[in-house]
C-alpha cells in the first residue's frame, strides 16, 4: 500500500526541507517555541507571583523589580504576561485539536460517501460558517458560565467548518485514486479506507489548517477574555487588556505588553501555518507568500 | 465551468440562493430556541434575564412561551413569536428587544461600511503597488503589513490608537458618539461625529486592509501572468493600460470576497471595537447586556446579526455571479 513508515518519514523530510528555507516561517517557529517555553516553565521564569497584590500600584516599566511595570493592583505585568501564555496556548491548541477532530470526521465522511450524507453535512457546515462565532460563543458562555474547559469546548465546537471543507475536498480527489480503488477491490472496509488508507495522505493539509486555526482560537479566546468572559481564576492576555481599558490614561504599559504578546503569538502561528502550506504544496513554491487565502476563506476557492 | 446561458440564468440562480437562505434562517431561530431550553435552571431566566421582575410577568412569560406544553408546541410558538418580530422585552433598558437592537444596528452598519470602504481603498492601492513593483521596497512593506495587520487583535489596535492619537497627541477624541458638552447642530454635529468615528473606523479596518492588500496583490500577480495579459502586451497596450483596464477589473473580486467571507468576523471585530471606544452600536449593547445578564437582548442580537450575515452572504454571492460571468450558477 501507499503509506508505509519510510515513505511517511521521507515526506516529512521533504516538507522540512522546504520549510526551513523560509525565513519568515522559521522566525515564526522560533517565536512559537519561545511561547511554549514561557508557558511550560512559567513558575520558574516569572519573577513574581502573578496574583500577588502589592502596594506598588501603577509602577512604570523599567525598574529592576518590575521590568514591565505593575498594574492597578500592584501585580507584576511581566509575570502575568508569562503566565498568560499558558491559557492562550492551552486554549489555542486544544480548541484547534477539538475542531480538527470534528472537521476531519465530518469532512472525511462527507467527501468519501458523497450523496445525501454529503449534502446534509455540507448544509450543517454552511450553517456553522454563517453563524457569527464570536457572538454565539459570548451567548453560550454567558448562559453556561465560564472556565477554561468550557472555553476550549466552545471555541473548538465553533471552529471546525473550515477544516471540514478542506478535508472533504481532499477526500473527493483521493477516493478515486488507484490505491483506494485497489483497496476496495481486495475487500477493505470503508472505515479502514477512510481512516487508515486515505487519512495519512491528507494529513499535511490538515496540519496546515490546524496551525492556522490555533491562531484564530487564540484571537477568539483573547476576545472573550476582553469581554470579561475568560476563566476568572487564571491570568489571560485578553483579561489583562480588558483591565487595561479602564486605565489607558494612567498606565499605557498595562495595554501595550499583553497586546504585544497576543499579536506575536497569533503572528507566529500564522507564519508557521503559511510556511507549512507552501512547503506541503510544491506548486506554490515559486509564488511565495500569497497562498493562505484559500484556508482563510474556508477552502472556498 | 459552464458559460452563462448554458446553465441557469442569473434570475433563477438568485431565486435558488434565496430559497437556500430561508432554511438557514429557520435553523438559526431553532438554535436560539435550543439555547433557551438548554440554559441551566429555568428557561424563564433565559427569557427574562436576571432581573427582579413581577411574578405576574414571569407567569405571563411561562404561558406565552408555553412552558407547560411539550417541546414541539413550544418550538412552534417560539417560531411564531420570532417571525412576528417579538424577541422579548429587555428589563435592563425597559424596551422591546427588537426596537433596541434595530435602534443600535444603524450605528454599527455606518462603522462597518466606512471601515470596509477605507480598508478597500488603502488595501487595493497597496496591493496594486506591490504587484506592479514586485520585490521592491513597497512590495516587501505590503507583504509585512498584510502579515502583521492580520495578526493584531482589533481591541488592542483600538487601545493603541487611543494611546497615540487621543492621549499622547490629543488630536482626536478617545471615544463616544459625539462630544458630551458640545452643543452642535447641522454640519458641526456631523463633523463632530465624524471625528469620533475616525479611530474606531481605523481600528476596525486594519485587519481588512491587511486582507485586501494580500488578496489584491496575489490575484493581480496571477492575472498579470495570465495569457490574456500577454496577448494585450503583444497587441502593444501600454503597461499602465494593462494594469488598469485588464488587471483591476478583476480587483472587485477581492473586496467582495473579503466582505462575503469575513463579514461574520467583522461583526466580532465591531463588537470589540465598539466596546473599546464606547461607540453605542450593537457591539456595545452586547457588552452591556453580558454585564447586566440581560439574556433576551443577547439572544436577540445573535438572531438579528445571524440574519444580517445570511443576507450579506446572499448579496455577495449574487454580486459575485453578476461581476464574474465565469461563476457557474449551481
Amino acid at each position: 500500500m501507499s503509506n508505509n513508515s519510510s515513505k511517511d518519514s521521507s515526506e516529512i523530510n521533504k516538507i522540512w526541507y522546504y520549510f526551513r528555507r523560509k525565513k519568515l516561517a522559521m522566525a515564526g517557529l522560533v517565536i512559537v517555541a519561545m511561547i511554549f517555553i514561557m508557558a511550560v516553565f512559567a513558575p520558574l521564569l516569572a519573577p513574581h507571583d502573578p496574583h500577588s497584590i502589592t502596594r506598588h500600584r501603577f509602577e512604570a516599566p523599567g525598574t529592576a523589580d518590575h521590568v514591565l511595570g505593575t498594574d492597578n493592583m500592584g501585580r507584576d505585568i511581566l509575570s502575568r504576561v508569562i503566565w498568560g501564555a499558558r491559557v492562550s496556548l492551552l486554549v489555542g491548541i486544544l480548541a484547534s485539536v477539538t475542531g480538527t477532530i470534528i472537521g476531519i470526521t465530518l469532512g472525511a465522511v462527507s467527501g468519501y460517501f458523497g450523496g445525501w450524507v454529503d449534502n446534509l453535512l455540507m448544509r450543517i457546515t454552511e450553517l456553522f460558517m454563517t453563524i457569527p462565532r464570536f457572538v454565539l460563543a459570548l451567548v453560550v458562555i454567558s448562559f453556561f458560565g465560564t472556565g477554561i474547559n468550557r472555553l476550549i469546548l466552545v471555541i473548538g465546537f465553533l471552529s471546525w467548518p473550515g477544516m471540514a471543507r478542506i478535508v472533504r475536498s481532499e477526500y473527493l480527489t483521493h477516493k478515486s485514486h488507484p490505491y483506494v480503488e485497489s483497496g476496495r477491490v481486495i475487500g477493505m472496509s470503508d472505515w479502514r479506507l477512510i481512516f487508515i488508507e486515505i487519512l495519512p495522505n491528507v494529513m499535511p493539509q490538515v496540519v496546515v489548517v490546524a496551525t492556522l486555526d490555533i491562531a484564530t482560537a487564540i484571537l477568539l479566546e483573547a476576545g472573550l477574555g476582553f469581554f470579561g468572559l475568560g476563566d476568572p481564576n487564571l491570568v489571560s492576555w485578553g483579561g489583562m487588556l480588558s483591565l487595561a481599558q479602564g486605565y489607558l490614561r494612567r498606565a499605557w504599559w498595562m495595554s501595550v505588553f499583553p497586546g504585544l504578546a497576543i499579536s506575536l503569538a497569533v503572528l507566529s502561528f500564522n507564519l508557521v501555518g503559511d510556511g507549512l502550506n507552501e512547503a506541503t504544496n510544491p506548486r506554490l513554491q515559486s509564488e511565495g507568500f500569497n497562498t493562505a487565502e484559500s484556508k482563510l476563506s474556508g477552502g472556498k476557492t | 465551468m459552464s458559460k452563462k446561458g448554458e446553465g441557469r440564468s442569473l434570475g433563477q440562480y438568485a431565486l435558488l440562493r434565496i430559497a437556500q437562505a430561508l432554511p438557514l434562517i429557520i435553523a438559526i431561530i431553532i438554535i436560539n430556541f435550543l439555547l433557551i431550553n438548554l440554559a441551566p435552571g429555568d428557561p424563564v431566566t433565559a427569557l427574562i434575564g436576571e432581573f427582579p421582575v413581577p411574578q405576574e410577568y414571569v407567569e405571563e412569560m411561562r404561558a406565552n412561551f408555553g412552558l407547560d406544553q411539550n417541546i414541539a408546541v413550544r418550538l412552534v410558538r417560539y417560531l411564531g413569536n420570532v417571525l412576528r418580530g417579538d424577541l422579548g422585552f429587555s428589563f435592563n433598558y425597559r424596551v422591546p428587544v427588537l426596537d433596541l437592537v434595530l435602534n443600535r444596528l444603524g450605528r454599527t452598519i455606518i462603522l462597518m461600511i466606512s471601515a470596509i470602504t477605507f480598508a478597500s481603498i488603502v488595501g487595493i492601492s497597496l496591493g496594486v503597488a506591490a504587484a506592479k513593483w514586485r520585490n521592491s521596497f513597497i512590495d516587501n512593506f505590503a507583504v509585512a503589513f498584510a502579515t502583521i495587520g492580520y495578526s493584531i487583535p482589533v481591541f488592542w489596535s483600538g487601545q493603541i490608537l487611543i494611546l497615540i492619537f487621543a492621549i499622547w497627541l490629543g488630536w482626536l477624541p478617545s471615544g463616544g458618539l459625539q462630544s458630551i458638552r458640545g452643543d452642535y447642530f447641522g454640519w458641526a454635529l456631523i463633523v463632530d461625529r465624524a471625528r469620533h468615528m475616525i479611530l474606531p473606523m481605523l481600528a476596525l479596518s486594519l485587519r481588512y486592509m491587511a486582507l485586501t492588500t494580500r488578496l489584491t496583490r496575489s490575484s493581480l500577480l496571477e492575472t498579470l501572468n495570465s495569457d490574456f495579459i500577454l496577448a494585450a502586451k503583444s497587441r502593444g497596450v501600454k503597461s499602465r493600460g494593462i494594469l488598469w483596464n485588464h488587471g483591476l477589473r478583476n480587483a472587485a473580486m477581492p473586496i467582495i470576497t473579503v466582505v462575503g467571507f469575513h463579514f461574520t468576523f467583522m461583526v466580532a471585530g465591531s463588537a470589540l471595537v465598539e466596546t473599546v471606544f464606547g461607540w453605542p452600536g450593537i457591539g456595545r449593547l452586547l457588552y452591556t447586556s453580558i454585564t447586566a445578564r440581560d439574556f433576551p437582548v443577547l439572544l436577540g442580537i445573535l438572531l438579528v446579526v445571524s440574519v444580517a450575515v445570511i443576507l450579506v452572504t446572499l448579496i455577495t454571492d449574487l454580486l459575485y455571479a453578476f461581476v464574474d460571468p465565469r461563476v457557474t450558477y449551481d
